[in-house]
């Protein structure tokens, strides 16, 4: 088992560095110039651009640039954005427990329901439970993010008032982040009040976060089981008597899990890719719009670190899908 | 026990409604995250919202409202008569901010005003460059580096400021963002701590509220400066609370989550003003939106087909289509709400036939141009690519066709200043400092040729009139050239004068005292929330 281990982590290594060339690559291929952007309409003479130029060092060599990035990497130096001046690890880590907290409560929010409805769908198969279901397997899948967030906003903020429009707590609670991770945080303040407000502020966000890996997860559940439910233990399993309760739960939904996982595992993009938009309508501090705006303003800083942080964290989250599947399935290890 | 329990409820109780009743707190739904609190070092409004305009004071300031420069820090002023030096005489007793990171220890005083100008001024001042890439973008982009000789202090209240030539608009180039006043006290305190990029990042002033906290992307917190030179502001806290996206603004808005907000959708201003709890404000922007043609160019070098394409243009349709009604046809180059706008001026009116007349007069058949549409969105522009297209069809009309073109913003913008460059150019300005110079020299001076003259357009008798008012300190004399100059432009036909945008800010009917910045801006001095 150690083994396995070792050997997915060295292949981090090639990876991260291929990563860097990318993320490097990638912003610098997009046309547009940092500097002229930070000018706009009122544009600069040609010798300001130049000492801006050398200010910033994109006067050097693409691959001097490079090796510089690189020296500051190692030593832990992300680079400081051209736009906020500020250092990119320290914006990313203020910004990054927001998205975690909601990305997180999204995936919980997709399994809690995912698995059990497809596992139902699966038993059920072919009754009209099973087509509703994947039906709204179907639509959730499909779900344009942004038009169903202003949707919910507009139902259950505007006209029904039951959950406040956007932010992550109400503004007349005011304390200093401990963890960051505003549920935690609005606990640790002890102001009656603040938990359920940064409860409501959660539901909406979650939700619209979790409706497109909610309905993969859904489907994969179904189609899994299926598979399995049709194997000769389960038959076997039946056979010999056992109530249909343990024949689902411990013989077939045990070995349908394993695809289960590794498409959670390879959810976490999508929730990535998922909280630039759900992050932009709900006004939630996090890394997604974050990144977006840096694109826009082409903050070479703040894209290469920020990509770079977010792939290391999707390849760690991998690591231990990995590792999770090895756990499950024996066969893998070898 | 009961009772004691009930007891410590209802106290508990009270207090809290009490604390509500009394403390008021006014939440702006702001469009963005500031890039920091140091408004020198950047350029956009959110930012100047977010620092300058609560937090700072300048020596100059615009009255709320208006353009008009009124005294700021600075009691009053005397310029001499060769125009070359300024001397300031400064306000006594103002108080900067008393935070938890920082406690003054004396008034505000003539070494915060060198302080605040001499390290975007001096190179080697040691906080020239104490953030990196700190570029000082307005400082230079106003040409204060060749136009200040020296800053001197002549006693504690008294500043001079010595140019290397007279420059009319130099007072109220104070009275912009990056000119604010910095505490040199903080300022030295930091430095001594090694935590000189705090200035950026905890600001403290003498302005209206002091900064409290920021959670990035999410809110700004400040609360009324209780020491304010200005008599303390009537609310008692101000909160930014960051909200991107309009729809979403307009949503917290409705629900009461917030007090005031800018930049609505214009297709939602009629819902918002049938609000019955809302009310929304508006005015003209201090902008235009052009079409800039290449007068260097053949046959764009001939006024009368300028002309002739002006007539073609059908505004009207513009209007409606690309601003959706908030925005006002342009018939100068400078707008409305601005002083010495020449009203007299007679646009070219919108004649199909008698553009093909002229075109044809002026010996030109079968025209084939370009036409740039700004890949953005700007508030004297909400959607180029529309209004090109539009264009295209009314050239069309008059037989001349069209092929649109684009680039990324950064090309774009460098792009369109080369001078020989093909086609004509959707552009546009926002005034920094109320000044028509800020106008007419910048966007049609001579200077501007193969820069921000997208026109690359110089014309002697324009020239001689904008440069002649540079150096006159009276405004009534100042304006009789401007308006003379504005003559000449409509004449010559530089560009297609397209529209001033209309400005709306929609807000919650219990706000009251809110003015309207024409610069764009959002300050909330003198705001209260009615009972």
């Amino acid at each position: 088992m150690l083994r396995f281990f070792l050997s997915r982590l060295a292949l981090l290594i090639p990876t991260f560095i291929g990563v860097s060339i990318v993320a490097f690559a990638f912003i610098r291929l997009l046309p547009g110039d940092p500097i002229m952007l930070l000018a706009g309409e009122r544009g600069m003479s040609e010798e300001r651009y130049q000492q801006l130029q050398s200010l910033y060092g994109f006067d050097q060599p693409l691959f001097v640039q490079y090796f510089h990035y690189m020296t500051d990497l190692l030593q832990g130096d992300f680079g400081t954005s051209i736009v906020t001046k500020r250092p990119v690890l320290q914006e990313f880590l203020t910004l990054f427990p927001a998205t975690l907290e909601l990305s997180l409560s999204a995936i919980i929010l997709a399994i809690a329901i995912g698995v059990p409805v497809g596992v139902i769908a699966a038993v059920k198969r072919g009754s009209w439970l099973d087509q509703t279901v994947m039906g709204a397997a179907l639509v959730g899948y499909s779900m344009p993010i942004f038009w169903w967030g202003l949707l919910l906003i507009i139902l259950f903020s505007g006209i029904l008032g039951w959950t406040p429009v956007s932010g992550r707590i109400s503004l007349l609670y005011f304390f200093p982040p401990v963890t960051g991770f505003m549920l935690i945080d609005s606990l640790l303040s002890g102001q009656p009040g603040a938990f359920k407000s940064a409860v409501s502020h959660l539901i909406l966000p979650t939700i619209v976060l979790a409706t497109i890996p909610l309905a993969v997860i859904a489907r994969q559940t179904r189609s899994a089981m299926l598979e399995v439910l049709g194997e000769d233990y389960v038959r076997t399993a039946r056979s010999k008597g056992l109530p249909p309760r343990r024949v689902i739960g411990l013989h077939a939904l045990r070995n349908a899990l394993i695809p289960v996982v590794t498409t959670i595992g390879l959810q976490v993009g999508v929730l990535l890719a998922g909280a630039i938009l759900t992050e932009t309508i709900f006004s939630w501090p996090g890394i997604g719009k974050w990144m977006v705006d840096s694109v826009f303003k082409r903050d070479y800083a703040v894209v290469q670190g920020g990509l770079l942080l977010i792939a290391a964290i999707i390849m760690i989250v991998n690591l231990i899908v990995d590792v999770l599947y090895g756990l499950i399935n024996p066969r893998i290890r070898h | 026990m009961k009772t004691k329990t009930t007891f410590a409820a209802a106290l508990l109780a009270a207090t809290v409604l009490s604390g509500a009743a009394s403390a008021k707190t006014l939440v702006y739904c702001s469009e963005g995250s500031p890039e920091g609190f140091d408004p020198a070092l950047y350029t956009a409004g959110t930012t100047f919202d977010a620092s300058s305009k609560p937090v700072y004071n300048r020596l100059v300031q615009f009255e709320p409202g208006t353009t008009k420069t009124v005294p700021g820090l600075a009691e009053s002023w005397e310029v001499s008569d060769d125009g070359l030096e300024v001397t300031f005489k400064l306000r006594e007793g103002v108080k900067f901010h008393t935070t938890d990171f920082f406690t003054p220890s004396r008034d505000f005083n003539a070494d915060d005003v060198l302080f605040s100008f001499n390290r975007q001024y001096s190179k080697d001042h040691p906080y020239n460059a104490y953030v990196e890439g700190a570029s000082w973008e307005y400082f230079n982009g106003m040409s204060m580096p060749d136009l200040i000789k020296s800053i001197d202090k002549v006693d504690d209240y008294t500043v001079k400021f010595v140019l290397n030539r007279p420059e009319a608009p130099f007072i109220a180039n104070l009275a912009m963002d990056f000119a604010s006043i910095f505490s040199k006290e903080y300022a030295d305190q930091l430095a001594e701590a090694g935590t000189m990029s705090d200035l950026n990042q905890k600001p403290v002033g003498t302005g209206p509220f002091q900064f409290v906290a920021y959670q990035p992307d999410a809110v700004i917190r400040y609360k009324a400066h209780p020491d304010y030179w200005n008599g303390k502001q009537p609310i008692d806290d101000l909160v930014f609370a960051i909200t991107t996206e309009a729809s979403v603004r307009q949503q917290k808005l409705i629900a009461g989550e917030c007090h005031i907000t800018p930049y609505p959708n214009p297709a939602d201003i009629e819902s918002l003003k049938a609000n019955d709890a809302l009310k929304v404000d508006e005015q003209e922007g201090l902008n235009v939106g052009y079409l800039a043609y290449n007068t260097k160019v053949a046959p764009f070098d001939n006024a009368k087909v300028r002309k002739a394409l002006n007539s073609a243009i059908n505004k009207e349709a513009i209007l409606d289509a690309v601003f959706q009604g908030a925005g006002q046809a342009a018939k100068n180059p400078i707008p409305p709400t601005m002083w010495s706008y020449n009203n007299a001026v007679e646009d070219d009116a919108y004649d199909p036939e008698a553009s093909k007349k002229m075109l044809e007069e002026a010996g030109v058949t079968d025209l084939s141009m370009k036409i740039w549409a700004m890949p953005v969105q700007r508030p004297y522009n909400p959607n180029a690519r529309r209004m090109a297209e539009l264009i295209q069809e009314d050239f069309s009309k008059v037989g001349v066709n069209v092929e649109i073109v684009s680039f990324e913003w950064g090309e774009y913008l460098e792009r369109s200043k080369e001078e020989d460059r093909d086609g004509a150019v959707l552009l546009g300005w926002t005034g920094d400092n109320g000044d028509p110079d800020n106008f007419l020299a910048v966007l049609l001076g001579c200077d501007g040729v193969g820069g921000s003259n997208r026109a690359q357009w110089c014309n002697e008798e324009f020239e001689g009139l904008i440069q002649k008012a540079k150096t006159l300190s009276s405004q009534d004399e100042r304006a009789k050239l401007y308006e003379e100059a504005q003559v000449v432009f409509k004449r010559e036909a530089p560009w297609a004068t397209i529209a001033h945008s209309v400005v709306h800010m929609p807000m919650r009917k219990e706000v009251t005292g809110y003015k309207m910045d024409p610069l764009g801006g959002h300050a909330f001095e003198g705001v209260d929330l009615a009972e």
